[in-house]
C-alpha cells in the first residue's frame, strides 16, 4: 500500500486486526450485496465474541449464518432475523443476543455513527418494545425516541466496482447498507468485482468516496439468491 | 362471503390514485401491484432501496444484485431509481410515500398495531414496518378480520407487542373496510354476502354502525 491505494492482495490481510469481542458492522440486505468472501475469512479466522451489526444473519450455510456453528457472534443488531435453524436455536437457548432494531433506524444508526452524530430522535417505535428505555420527547405534539448511533470496530462490505483509491460504485440493490455501513467502520474493508485506476470512474459516479475505505480487495462472488421468483416468458 | 387473499387485493388496488408513490408490505399487500387500474401511473417502492419496481423477471432477466424487499428477484420499471438504506427511509419516515400497504396480526380502536412478534412463537423480527407505520399518514392494514377459531384481530387493546403506536387510521379485512377514529372503529363497507351481524360478531372492539353499510364493489 502506497499513499491512497487501499487495494490488499489477500483475505488475511483484509481482515486483519480482528480480534475476539469487537463490533463488526456488515452491508447486504437478505443475501443481496453481502460481503460473502470477507465473512467467511472472519469464519476461518475463528474469532470469537463478535457483536455484529447488520439486517439481516443470512441463511445456515451463507452469509452471516455461517458464523453461527462455531458460536463466533455473541450478539447480533439486525430488524429481521430467523431465516435459519441454528440461529433460532441459539436465540431460544439464549446463547445469542438478539437486539431487534427497526430497519430505517438501523440504516440511520449506521449513518450517523459515520457521520459524528451521536444519537438522533425517531418517531419510529414510539410506544413498542423498542422504546423501552430510551429517551422520549415531544416536537410539534408528535412523539420521538432517542436512538443512539452505532460505530463499528470493523466494517465489511461488498461493492462493484472500485478504482484504487478506494472510491465504490455498488449495483442495483445491492447497494442497500452498504454505503453506511462503509462509513461507520473504524477499520472498512471492501470486496469488489473490479478494480481500476484512479480517474477511470467518473466523479459524479461515485457512491462512497474512498476516504472511507481503508483496504480493498478484488474477490469472486456466488451472489446466491434467497427467493428465486420468475414470471414466464408469455406474461 | 369472505374475501379471498385476491380480492382483498383488488378492494385495495381501488384507492390507488394516479401518480401514487406506494409501497407494499410482504404477503397480501404485494399482490397489490396485479390490480394497478388501468389509465393510471403508479411507482412501487421497495424499502431495500427501490423506487419503480417491476414485475418478476423471466428466467433470462434474473439478477442477483436486484431483488425487493421480500427477496425475491424483481425487475425495475422505467424510470426507476436505486438508492441507499438510509434514503429509502427517509422517504418512508419523511412522509414522501403516499400510500402504505401492510399487513397485521392485531389492530385496536385507538389505531395502534401489532405485526411483528408473537411472544415464544415468532420472533423474526419487525424489518421497515415499525417505520413505515410512524412515517405514513396514508397507510392501509390488510389482514383476516378473526382467527380461525373465530377469535377477532379488531380489539379494544392488542394483546401483542406493537409494531406502532395511533398510526392506524384504515383496515381492509376479509369481511369489512374499517375506519379507525375517536377511539371507535367504523364500518365503512361489507364485503358481498357478509352480514352486519356477522362482522359485528367478529369484532371485540367498539364498532359503529352509521346507515345501510353497503357491500364493497369488486
Amino acid at each position: 500500500m502506497a499513499g491512497f491505494d487501499k487495494v490488499v492482495s489477500s483475505y488475511e490481510e483484509a481482515m486483519a486486526g480482528l480480534k475476539d469481542n469487537m463490533t463488526v458492522i456488515a452491508g447486504g440486505f437478505g443475501l443481496c450485496g453481502i460481503p460473502e468472501n470477507l465473512i467467511r475469512e472472519i469464519q476461518r479466522k475463528g474469532t470469537k465474541g463478535l457483536t455484529l451489526v447488520s439486517n439481516n444473519c443470512g441463511v445456515d450455510d451463507f452469509g452471516l449464518g455461517i458464523l453461527l456453528p462455531n458460536r463466533q457472534i455473541k450478539k447480533i443488531i439486525a430488524s429481521y432475523v430467523g431465516e435459519n435453524a441454528e440461529f433460532e436455536r441459539q436465540m431460544m437457548n439464549g446463547e445469542l443476543e438478539v437486539e431487534l432494531t427497526p430497519q430505517g433506524t438501523l440504516a440511520e444508526k449506521m449513518r450517523a455513527g459515520g457521520a459524528g452524530i451521536p444519537a438522533f430522535f425517531t418517531a419510529t417505535g414510539y410506544g413498542t418494545p423498542v422504546a423501552e428505555g430510551k429517551e422520549e420527547r415531544e416536537f410539534d405534539g408528535r412523539h420521538y425516541i432517542l436512538e443512539p448511533a452505532i460505530k463499528g470496530d470493523f466494517a465489511i462490505v461488498k461493492a462493484w466496482k472500485a478504482d484504487r483509491y478506494g472510491n465504490l460504485v455498488f449495483r442495483k440493490t445491492a447497494r442497500n447498507f452498504n454505503p453506511m455501513a462503509a462509513t461507520a467502520g473504524k477499520i472498512t474493508v471492501v470486496e469488489v468485482e473490479e478494480i481500476v485506476e484512479p480517474g477511470e470512474l467518473d466523479p459524479d459516479h461515485i457512491h462512497t468516496p474512498g476516504i472511507y475505505v481503508n483496504r480493498l480487495i478484488l474477490g469472486t462472488f456466488e451472489k446466491r439468491i434467497e427467493q428465486r421468483t420468475v414470471r414466464s416468458d408469455s406474461e | 362471503m369472505a374475501l379471498t387473499r385476491e380480492q382483498l387485493a383488488q378492494r385495495v388496488a381501488q384507492e390507488l390514485q394516479d401518480g401514487y408513490y406506494v409501497n407494499l408490505g410482504i404477503g397480501i399487500p404485494t399482490l397489490v401491484a396485479n390490480y394497478i387500474p388501468e389509465g393510471i401511473e403508479v411507482m412501487l417502492q421497495s424499502e431495500n432501496g427501490l423506487l419503480g419496481m417491476g414485475q418478476f423477471p423471466t428466467e433470462a432477466e434474473i439478477d442477483a444484485d436486484l431483488i425487493n424487499a421480500g427477496k425475491q428477484t424483481v425487475t425495475m420499471a422505467k424510470g426507476a431509481s436505486i438508492f441507499d438504506s438510509a434514503q429509502s427511509f427517509a422517504m418512508i419516515r419523511g412522509g414522501h410515500v403516499d400510500l402504505t400497504v401492510l399487513g397485521a396480526f392485531e389492530v385496536d380502536i385507538n389505531g395502534n398495531i401489532a405485526s411483528y412478534m408473537i411472544p415464544g412463537k415468532l420472533i423474526k423480527g419487525m424489518g421497515g414496518a415499525m417505520d413505515l407505520v410512524a412515517g405514513a399518514d396514508n397507510i392501509i392494514v390488510t389482514m383476516t378480520h378473526a382467527s380461525k377459531h373465530g377469535v377477532s384481530k379488531l380489539l379494544s387493546n392488542c394483546t401483542l407487542p406493537l409494531t406502532g403506536k395511533g398510526c392506524i387510521k384504515r383496515v381492509l379485512t376479509d369481511l369489512a373496510f374499517i375506519e379507525i377514529k375517536n377511539g371507535k372503529f367504523y364500518l365503512l363497507e361489507r364485503a358481498p354476502g357478509v352480514s352486519v351481524a356477522e362482522i359485528i360478531s367478529l369484532t371485540e372492539g367498539e364498532l359503529v354502525v352509521e346507515g345501510d353499510v353497503p357491500e364493497m364493489q369488486l
